[in-house]
């Protein structure tokens, strides 16, 4: 019971995140189906930048699942599908962009940052901790003597 | 003095790189098509759907393929400049009707004004997938070689007319 409702659900995200319309080619192939949804998830939709072609509504969403749908029906593989369409949109259609020249600031730069920041705070407390001199043996005596008088807090 | 200095270099540095951040607009990606072949197609022509029109017969000259559709707003924007554009006869512009319904998109160059030498019917979009258009309107700038030069996204402007387009078509019509 559990598991059919589990199997509905999922089912019915999946249906609802590749639009109504598109919902007779699920039930006709739900093997093809994934797979398209696997790729859609990998490539980012041109208008509304911060979705992937998988979640978006786009008029121009539904028509890249569609392409990627009927390439990999004629047996393209995933890498070539991902390729037409980098020669298409450039790089910034996946959603994971390649390691290389022009995105290595893209991928060290948040770890660069964190270094910088670890070694700045690592800097900031030992110099702190150098700067506070120990306690005078006097002082010392007078703090505790302070402390032993004090009435008991409310 | 010091303890003032750094935080002030971090406020300039990230004011700066905000500042440019602001001035771009993400909407513009740039294509990879620039400097590579007009992807080659095949399609019916929007006013006699009996004919066609390839992109190698337009081979041997400088053309502007326009991505226009009566549904688009901002193409609305831009289409007097093209219908003043296409009265000087200075540029050959052609115009791909992308994901259109060839009765709305012949009533909308009735109503506004025919700038093109023709117009080519995408109604599936797939030509548009090839040219990788994610936001019409659209502009390419196409060489005698048939190789993509430039690409505007978005609504051709005055200033983009006068100041990139014309200036790149005049360059290129010189070249052999």
């Amino acid at each position: 019971m559990m598991r059919s409702a589990l199997v509905a659900l999922m089912l019915a995200s999946a249906i609802c995140s590749a639009g109504a319309n598109e919902a007779a080619n699920l039930a006709a192939d739900p093997v093809l189906e994934a797979r398209v949804m696997k790729v859609a998830e990998e490539l980012r939709c041109l208008v509304c930048q911060n979705e992937t072609i998988a979640a978006s509504h786009a008029d121009l969403a539904v028509d890249l699942r569609k392409q990627i749908r009927s390439k990999l029906s004629q047996g393209q593989s995933e890498q070539q599908i991902l390729d037409f369409m980098v020669e298409r949109y450039g790089d910034f259609v996946l959603y994971r962009p390649a390691l290389k020249g022009t995105t290595v600031l893209l991928w060290v730069g948040p770890f660069a940052l964190l270094l910088i920041a670890a070694y700045t705070l690592a800097r900031a407390i030992r110099g702190r901790q150098r700067r506070a001199a120990p306690l005078a043996p006097a002082d010392a005596d007078r703090a505790r003597r302070l402390l032993e008088e004090s009435p008991p807090g409310p | 003095m010091k303890r003032y200095l750094i935080p002030l270099i971090v406020f300039v540095v990230m004011a700066g790189f905000l500042a440019i951040g602001l001035k771009l607009d993400p909407r513009e990606v740039p294509s990879p098509l620039i400097g590579k072949p007009a992807p080659a197609f095949d399609l019916p022509q929007l006013a006699a759907p009996d004919q066609r029109l390839a992109a190698k017969d337009l081979r041997g000259q400088v053309w502007l393929l326009n991505v226009w559709a009566s549904w688009c707003v901002a193409c609305r924007q831009e289409h007097p400049l093209l219908v003043e554009l296409g009265k000087t006869g200075q540029v050959k512009l052609y115009g791909l009707n992308y994901k259109d319904k060839r009765d709305d998109a012949l009533g909308w160059l009735n109503n506004f004004g025919n700038p093109y030498l023709k117009s080519m019917s995408d109604t599936d979009g797939l030509v548009g997938i090839d040219y990788g258009v994610y936001g019409v309107p659209e502009t390419f700038v196409i060489d005698k070689q048939g190789v993509i030069r430039y690409k505007q996204i978005g609504p051709v402007t005055p200033e983009s007319l006068r100041d990139t387009l014309l200036p790149l078509v005049a360059q290129l019509e010189q070249a052999p």
